[in-house]
């Protein structure tokens, strides 16, 4: 069978990946060149499924449990696998009781068990949890890999836009764009920003409870911290707000004060694309099979939906 | 029934649409809570924003009353920028006044939200003005304009409930005509029906419900706090008293010693 995937973020990809697993032939377009040039490419891409249970249906826990597999697998070597570490300044402590209270697959850390793990956070908080089963990747770096790997197994990518003519299926993984085509789909705009500082390592996604403003950090290579990211409820990409930007450093910078030294790299923002329950869907509307509404739950959710996308292809007779 | 600026309004509980967990939570949330009035922050929620599959139009799709909200604002005249931009996009003259004096604490300014009442009303918005339980500043506001006051019982989002009873009570017997509703501070439904039955005329509630474990569940809680609350100040509580007072006459019973 002959599919096309339209975009090339990380849902399209992603299904490209399953569909070749299937033994069809594949062909994707994007409106850029670059793999993961839109929210894909500003994710935090964590591999979360307890964490993100906090606020997320049951269904994020379940589906996202084998995303680590499947990254893993899909791309040896890229999947780092030390888990999720989960602190709250003095004041909000109350916050990591409650954080506990939603999620699974934690266990309770006190000074010294923070020490072990993160060196640098040795001394700044009392107690943490820590969900050692999570993992995370850098999502670049994933995309570009998988874009790669596609490419070598004969995938065919091109610029721009196509009707589906002369394909068997048709796969519409372009997020945003198809905001006003998928009915219910909405943007909610996510902010980010990289830091660099050699002051400061950490070995795994850390983040910081607080009522309002909850943060993360990921480490990445060359002393690199992706710091995210806020979720404000409009359909809106462009630059970052000053506000996000203050909230955002604010947060790095109760994290651990060597975040005041580091030079901010880059600041981003994106629109995540999402569903009312915030779930992402597997719908068909015409001739085209849509993946969408992976909302902060793209790299966690892609894979699972990808089987099921292609499971759909599978079943139905184009 | 409760009068807000000339419009009736049936239910006690008005409630915030910030932080849930997901747009459907916040729908069967409102349902549950069965709300006639949810809050919308123009300035963090929705800032600009096109058109198609938005938050605000699934808000619009509640069918409730929006209170438009100006939280996130620090003077008066960011504050009357912002109403001024909610008349325009939700077509009301309501204006729920939020000026913050402290970015951490959310304590409200109250000379500045004084100010902005006194501009707002002037130029006929209907304002419910988020404030502290002073009576000066209640009184300052009163005469800025606004028909309707809404107090906090404790700072936003700490789920302390009422910390100064006295306070409230006093607000109540001050102003007794003057629609009161609390805002912010309420953490359970006991709470909510605690300032219900001092007599306040209704409360506004967001994260209480919004963080709760499953909020559609814990909006009903409320609501039937609420309601729960409101019958008991109508049907007249009693006052506390220092003895026990046997509710059956015991002249004429029986002795046995």
């Amino acid at each position: 069978m002959r599919a096309l995937v339209r975009g090339a973020g990380v849902a399209g990809l992603t299904v490209a990946f399953e569909l070749r697993r299937h033994g069809h032939a594949v062909e994707i377009v994007d409106r850029t060149a670059r793999a993961g040039a839109g929210a894909s490419g500003l994710a935090g891409g964590m591999l979360a499924p307890f964490c993100e249970g906090e606020s997320a249906p049951e269904a994020v826990t379940r589906l996202g449990r084998a995303a680590a597999e499947w990254w893993e697998a899909a791309l040896p070597g890229q999947v780092n696998r030390d888990g999720t570490l989960v602190v709250a300044p003095p004041r909000d402590t109350g916050e990591l009781t409650r954080f506990a209270a939603r999620t699974a697959g934690h266990e309770w850390l006190d000074e010294e068990g923070i020490a072990a793990l993160e060196p640098a956070l040795a001394g700044r908080f009392r107690k943490a949890l820590f969900f050692r089963e999570e993992a995370h990747l850098d999502p670049r770096k994933a995309l570009v890999a998988l874009h790669a790997q596609l490419v070598k197994d004969g995938v065919h990518f091109r610029l721009g836009t196509s009707s589906g003519k002369d394909f068997d299926a048709m796969f519409d993984c372009t997020g945003p764009a198809a905001i006003g085509t998928v009915r219910g789909l909405r943007g909610v705009r996510g902010e980010m920003l990289y830091l660099q500082t050699s002051e400061i390592g950490l070995s795994r996604p850390v983040r910081l409870l607080h009522p309002r403003h909850p943060i993360y950090v990921v480490p990445r290579a060359d002393h690199r911290f992706m710091v995210g990211a806020t979720m404000i409820e409009a359909n809106e990409g462009g630059a970052i707000s000053a506000r996000s930007l203050m909230e955002l450093l604010n947060a790095a910078y109760a994290l651990h004060p060597s975040f005041g030294e580091a030079r901010v790299i880059e600041t981003g923002a994106g629109v995540r694309p999402a569903f009312d329950d915030n779930l992402p869907r597997v719908v068909r509307i015409g001739d085209a099979i849509h993946v969408n509404g992976f909302y902060r739950h793209g790299f966690l959710l892609a894979p699972a939906m990808a089987q099921e996308a292609v499971s759909l292809l599978e079943r139905v007779p184009a | 029934m409760l009068d807000l600026y000339g419009v009736e309004i049936t239910s006690r509980l008005l409630l915030g649409t910030a932080r849930y967990p997901s747009p459907k939570v916040l729908g069967e949330a409102v349902r549950a809570s069965r709300t006639d009035i949810v809050t919308v922050s123009l300035r963090r929620e929705s800032a600009g924003g096109k058109a198609g599959g938005s938050f605000l139009e699934l808000i619009s799709a509640l069918n409730v009353r929006i209170l438009p909200n100006t939280a996130g604002c620090h003077s008066a005249k960011e504050a009357v920028t912002t109403a001024q931009m909610a008349r325009e996009i939700f077509g009301t003259d309501w204006i729920k006044l939020e000026v913050i004096g402290h970015h951490d604490t959310l304590q409200p300014d109250v000379f500045e939200l004084v100010n902005a009442a006194r501009i707002l009303s002037d130029e006929g918005f209907e304002v419910f003005p988020y404030t502290t339980d002073d009576l000066v500043v209640a009184e300052r506001l009163v005469e800025a304009g606004c028909k309707v006051l809404m107090p906090w019982c404790a700072p936003i989002g700490s789920a302390m409930g009422p910390v100064n009873l006295a306070a409230l009570r006093a607000m109540r017997a001050h102003f007794p005509d003057t629609p009161l509703i609390v805002d912010a501070g309420l953490g359970r439904p006991s709470h909510a029906a605690a300032v219900m039955e001092l007599g306040y005329d209704a409360v506004l509630l967001n994260t209480a419900v919004a963080n709760a474990g499953d909020p559609i569940a814990m909006a009903g809680a409320f609501a039937d706090a609420v309601e729960a609350g409101r019958a008991g100040f109508s049907a007249g509580l009693l006052e506390p008293r220092d003895m026990a007072v046997p509710s059956t006459p015991v002249i004429g019973k029986a002795v046995f010693s």
